[in-house]
């Protein structure tokens, strides 16, 4: 039997602690054991990005990152992006541009180009073409994801 | 998709860490980032039956320069790397790795240790020239760059051994161009040539190093396209005539995008414009 | 205001933007159990044994069942619907677990449940299955060969069938035309590849079984599954949650459907069955896989007059839902927006050993809009033609519609010169043509591609694909059912079963002007066996044209009792009562009006006292079954840059103009035509799906199977013109295929016309570097 590791992790600002089998993968264990079911899992090999959550700020893809790995960490999931009832600029730009079609795709992409903002608050179009290129979609084709992140740094510039 | 079950560690010594590596034997796994060992497991192509996180290990994310170059800890992130463009090339080759999520988690300890020879951070070590610092239970050794990568993911690095430390030459006034050609923008390099140059006061070639990404078992320096342009000049003639030299030697396998003879041709094409672009730095 | 017509943001996004979408893998039931499935790792072979020993004494395992232990679980195997008449379709019996033999790489031989799905994993690494191998073919092309390796023996061959459809005199055309173009073409096998992978979960309760699936098709499901498990459809509930994107690879009945359902009543426990993406590349069905020889034949002058192809198909290992069909689902398109007055197409289905291919977004006619419009360039190449002249030459005119074609299908309506004419004010020709010149002085290989389109969609109508058409064994018709509360909210029922379509919202639109209720108060509800209507789901582009008529004739019922209630309280004729602005009004006395909610109000609780002759409440149902397709057009510009030297093809214009019809919501025709353009990228410069010569499946994960990101691709310039259809009061036509259906040749078209100066005339799709370099340099770009 493989191990368990005790984690304390503050999910969207709640500190949450338990033990989990050192294998749980942070998807799952957000998932399955605290019903953050908005963080999606796409594929097996961190290509398409529907996991992405932020750890301590930044943008991961909780499918290649161990529960255990996260202890200790400060973890943001889509639930978590909205503060006090106010949609978080990039999600009120998705739904403006409309950026989403399946929504599959969308929580993950939502906290990548937040992550991108983060890092780069004036994007071009190619910069915010290559600042999604670990997030898969198939419905949008794109384009209307690119306006949204166009959209979300007017808002916030 | 799940791993197969493991245990888990996660010491707070480089001491504690390689004493369960050796405890353990070749079942355990050092995990950093994650990011090049997790992918394998969730597809079962690899089952550690332990793995030992250094997460607790305090430090080894540095990034310093003294006089003798970069001193870079093993934890230290592609987004690190990618956030200090005074590193040149290695900067550079950092921003193109993957996606942005997989920079914020891999390491460049983890991409060493690693050894795919289709990565970028083993060939961008090798053409500078840089070495690790690999410690084990008789304490640390140095390893350069040429002698670290001995075969398909297989580095010279001991079981019980981990990279505590990676050293670059600083390079100062040299040139540098990094050409990664993949299918798409997050895929791993179809081919990809690290350069850097350096001029003579007389303009011609002083120093001139190459690096080929997934051309090989290991990744590879293109020697003869190398010592074709040392000494030589530095105009588009002279660099067309050694990148034509790029694929001296190199025996690369064929895969789904690619022929042998395709790759060949890219690493000439590859290594010309990673000239070009080193000398117009 | 009228709603239709306006971008009206979506109502289906304050949910899925806060992560509170609910997909099927969301969904989690007291007690559930979890499935894993232990699949074939051979292309072919016998199943010699199946040890599920050590599986069994695993901690947290309940069962592990192999196809013989479940055998009697099932009244009948996966279905096949396509019964042409007169033509018989070799039908191997497909089980959802495999008795006796495996036929591709991933075929399922047993299942193991669990009460955690990390317990079912592990457990299934332990199932120790034997396998006798047997020869296996792959390449459909020699599968016909005398000789062949065959995927089922009992059939002495591996044609599945051959069917023909023609019209005109084919003999004639080909000898009155004076220059003749031949070619033959590939379109490879790729994947819906949605990036919801699939995820069914089933419940038993007493007698009732409850289905959670990954589906575009809950009623067909419902039908299929029921006979499957030989229990009344009564008993058999299926749910289509919020659904991930489906591109036709959830239109279909899946073996792990049909296990989960005899599973639960097996064990009496909720069992959930979570699809990893490398399970979907080998398992969830391809699409396109077809090889065609194509002639065409014109006089001098560049008048057609004659088209004639060969279409051999590689259905893979099994006959799913649809597979043998969905070659020939494009045949009614299959001469274009052009007038050819004598076309013959012939189809050869084939079995090799891999998994079955069915539909995928366009399903049929991006095959073929591939050929036509290549075929169009290289006919015009040949006469010397400008390529754009040559297809004006021969466009069906404005005024010819309704156009009935040598195939004996009416084309509804169309204008192919106004929106290459609106294509052109986008896009400068003559310009473009300078500037590529100018560019090829630099190394710079820069080429366009037009595309020149027309598609059949809006599937119905039965009578032409139903048993007495075609011959699939279904009805096509649509259904809806409106009905307005008693505070003035109304909720709508469509059959249709939206993923991504955006049909909370365009239904909305609809039912709320008709309605003369604020769309934002309209809730379009669907996809639940249990609720509204019975319908026929969501694929072939046809929920706006065939379920949004059934929407528009269900809220016009409901309209017209509004108004005969309206008419008795306000003691005015029924005939007088207009809906303006939302408010139910005496013709000629504004004044006098009455909103749906006081209607509504009214109609739902006393004391307000209805005449006699109207019946309390205020719902009505209607199903509508058109007659006739709907067939959109547009034309389309690509703009590719080649870098000669590694071959690498960069996108770099697109521009799109569409007719779909009357738009109902501008915003999302614009969202599904570049979600269309951006599948159709893949296709031709990205995705393959690629087995090996045993059998063996290369492209098994997203690292290999090579969908495009944001990075590949360019944004896009779309516009539109609109001509109505006369098949459907809202004169709309279906938008969800179109994108991929036109792009698919511009951009390949595109690709060779950068690449003609240096001596390439023909390259096969995937054009990927390596092919682009090899056409280049002679070592020959095709497979």
């Amino acid at each position: 039997m493989s191990a368990t590791v005790h984690v304390d992790v503050t999910v969207n600002g709640e500190r949450r602690e338990a033990d989990v089998e050192a294998r749980l993968l942070l998807v799952h264990w957000l998932r399955d054991e605290l019903g953050l079911t908005g963080t999606h899992v796409g594929c097996d090999t961190t290509n398409c990005g529907a996991c992405t959550v932020h750890m301590n700020g930044e943008a991961v893809k909780s499918c290649t990152v161990l529960t255990a790995q996260a202890d200790g960490a400060e973890v943001t999931t889509i639930e978590g992006l909205a503060s006090g009832g106010e949609l978080h600029p990039m999600q009120a730009a998705f739904m403006d541009k409309h950026g989403l079609q399946c929504g599959f795709c969308t929580p993950g992409m939502i906290m990548a180009a937040a992550d991108l903002l983060q890092r780069n608050p004036n994007p071009s179009d190619d910069e915010i073409r290559h600042g999604l290129e670990g997030n898969l979609c198939r419905c949008t084709g794109y384009h209307n994801i690119v306006e949204a992140v166009r959209s979300a740094a007017g808002v916030s510039a | 998709m799940i791993t197969a079950p493991f245990d888990y560690e996660a010491p707070e010594t480089v001491e504690e860490a390689v004493r369960m590596l050796h405890e353990n034997g070749e079942d355990a796994k050092l995990l950093a980032g994650g990011h090049s060992l997790l992918p394998l497991m969730k597809l079962r192509l690899a089952a550690p039956t332990i793995l030992i996180d250094i997460k607790n290990i305090p430090g080894m994310h540095h990034i310093q320069q003294d006089e003798g170059g970069w001193r870079i800890g093993p934890k230290a992130r592609h987004a690190d790397l990618q956030d200090t463009p005074e590193l040149g090339v290695v900067a550079r080759a950092a921003s193109g790795i993957a996606d942005q999520q997989v920079r914020n988690r891999g390491t460049l300890g983890g991409s060493l240790a690693h050894g795919d020879p289709a990565s970028d951070m083993p060939t961008v070590l090798l053409a500078l020239d840089g070495e690790v610092t690999a410690s084990g239970r008789d304490g640390e050794r140095t390893i350069a760059a040429a002698d670290l990568f001995q075969d398909y993911l297989t580095t010279a690095l001991a079981h019980d051994e981990m990279i505590t430390e990676v050293r670059l030459p600083a390079l100062a006034g040299y040139g540098f161009g990094y050409q990664k050609f993949a299918r798409r923008a997050e895929d791993w390099a179809m081919v990809g040539v690290c350069a850097v140059v350096s001029r003579a006061p007389d303009g011609s070639c002083d120093d001139v190093r190459i690096g080929l990404t997934n051309m090989g078992a290991t990744p590879l320096r293109a020697t003869a396209a190398e010592n074709a342009l040392r000494g030589s000049g530095l105009d588009d003639n002279a660099i067309a005539a050694a990148a034509e030299q790029a694929a001296e030697g190199t025996d690369p396998p064929g895969d789904l995008n690619a022929t042998p003879d395709y790759k060949r041709h890219l690493a000439r094409v590859l290594t010309r414009r990673a000239l070009e672009e080193a000398v117009s730095v | 205001m009228s709603a239709i017509g306006q971008s009206m943001r979506r109502k289906e996004d304050p949910r899925m933007i806060t992560g509170r979408g609910r997909y099927t893998e969301d969904i989690n039931l007291p007690g559930m159990l979890h499935a894993v499935l232990v699949r074939s790792p051979e292309a072919h072979a016998a199943i010699r044994s199946i040890d599920t020993s050590a599986a069994l004494e695993r901690d947290g395992v309940v069962a592990v069942l192999t196809g013989e232990d479940m055998a009697g679980d099932f009244a009948g195997p996966l279905p096949m619907v396509w019964v042409p008449p007169g033509v018989e379709i070799k039908t191997p019996e497909h089980w959802p677990l495999k008795r006796g033999e495996v036929k591709h790489v991933g075929d399922p031989v047993a299942v193991v449940v669990a009460t955690t799905r990390h317990a079912a994993v592990d457990a299934a690494e332990d199932v120790i299955v034997e396998y006798d191998t047997k020869p296996v073919v792959v390449d459909p092309e020699a599968a016909l060969e005398p000789g062949s390796a065959l995927v089922w023996e009992q059939f002495g061959t591996n044609k599945t069938h051959e069917w023909a459809i023609g019209g005109g005199d084919i003999d004639a055309g080909l000898a009155e035309a004076e220059v003749t173009v031949e070619h033959r073409f590939v379109n490879h096998r790729t994947a819906g590849a949605p990036i919801e992978p699939r995820c069914s979960v089933a419940e038993s309760r007493g007698d009732d079984l409850t289905l959670y699936s990954t589906t575009q098709i809950p009623h067909i499901a419902r039908f299929v599954f029921s006979g499957m498990l030989g229990i009344p459809e009564d008993r058999l509930r299926v749910v289509a949650p919020d659904v991930g994107g489906g591109f036709g690879a959830k239109l279909q009945t899946y073996a792990e459907e049909a296990l989960v359902l005899a599973l639960a009543k097996r064990l009496g426990r909720p069992v959930k069955w979570i699809e990893t993406r490398t399970e979907h590349m080998a398992t969830t069905h391809h699409g396109r896989d077809q090889i065609n020889y194509v002639t065409l034949g014109a006089r001098r002058d560049g008048t057609i007059t004659a088209l004639r192809v060969k279409v051999i198909a590689d259905l893979g290992a099994y006959q799913q839902l649809l597979t043998p069909f969905i070659p020939e689902l494009g045949f009614p398109v299959m001469g274009g927006c052009y007038r050819i007055p004598n076309i013959d197409l012939h189809f050869t289905g084939v079995f090799t050993n891999k998994m079955a291919t069915d539909a995928v977004r366009g399903a049929g006619r991006p095959e073929a809009t591939y050929w036509i419009e290549l075929m169009m360039d290289r006919l015009a190449d040949e006469l010397g033609m400008d390529r754009l002249g040559l297809r004006r030459k021969n466009f069906i005119g404005a005024d010819e519609f309704p156009f009935e074609t040598a195939l004996g299908i009416v084309y509804d309506s169309g204008n192919y010169q106004g929106t290459l004419d609106k294509l052109l004010e986008h896009f400068d020709l003559d310009e473009f043509r300078a500037e590529q010149e100018r560019l090829r002085g630099e190394g710079v290989y820069r080429g366009v591609g037009f595309s020149t389109w027309v598609e059949v969609c809006g599937l119905a109508p039965s009578r032409a694909v139903g048993p007495q058409g075609v011959g699939l064994q279904a009805a096509f018709w649509e259904s809806a059912n409106v009905r307005v509360t008693p505070t003035g909210s109304a909720i709508v029922y469509t059959g249709t079963s939206p993923h991504g379509q955006g049909i909370d919202t365009s239904f909305a639109q609809i039912a709320g002007d008709m309605l003369g209720i604020d769309p934002q108060n309209v809730d379009v509800h669907h996809g639940d066996t249990d609720q509204g209507t019975w319908g026929w789901d969501t694929y072939g582009s046809r929920s706006l044209s065939v379920g949004g008529e059934a929407v528009v004739r269900a809220s016009q019922r409901v309209q017209d009792k509004a108004k005969r209630i309206c008419a008795a309280l306000l003691e005015a004729a029924p005939e007088d009562i207009e809906l303006v602005d939302g408010k139910y009004q005496v013709r000629g006395s504004p004044d006098r009006s009455m909103t749906m909610a006081e209607i509504s109000g009214a109609a739902h609780i006393p004391p307000n006292e209805l005449p006699a002759d109207i019946e309390p409440g205020l719902e009505e149902s209607a199903f509508y079954d058109p007659e006739n397709f709907v067939f959109p057009f547009g034309a389309h510009a690509c703009v590719v840059d080649v870098d000669a030297e590694t071959g690498k093809v960069e996108v770099v214009r697109y521009v799109a103009v569409d007719d779909c019809g009357p738009a109902i919501n501008p915003m999302l025709i614009d969202g599904q035509v570049h979600g269309g353009i951006v599948h159709a990228i893949g296709q031709v410069l990205y995705e393959q799906i690629v087995y090996d010569a045993d059998g063996q499946l290369v492209t098994g994960t997203f690292v290999d199977y090579a969908l495009p990101t944001a990075a590949e691709v360019p944004s896009f310039e779309t516009d539109r013109t609109e001509t109505r259809s006369p098949v459907n009061t809202l004169g709309v036509k279906g938008i969800g295929e179109a994108g991929t259906i036109a792009a698919t040749p511009a951009v390949a078209s595109a690709v060779l016309d950068a690449i003609r100066p240096l001596g390439v005339t023909e390259l096969d799709m995937p054009m990927t570097p390596v092919r682009v370099w090899q056409a280049i340099h002679g070592n020959g770009g095709a497979a």
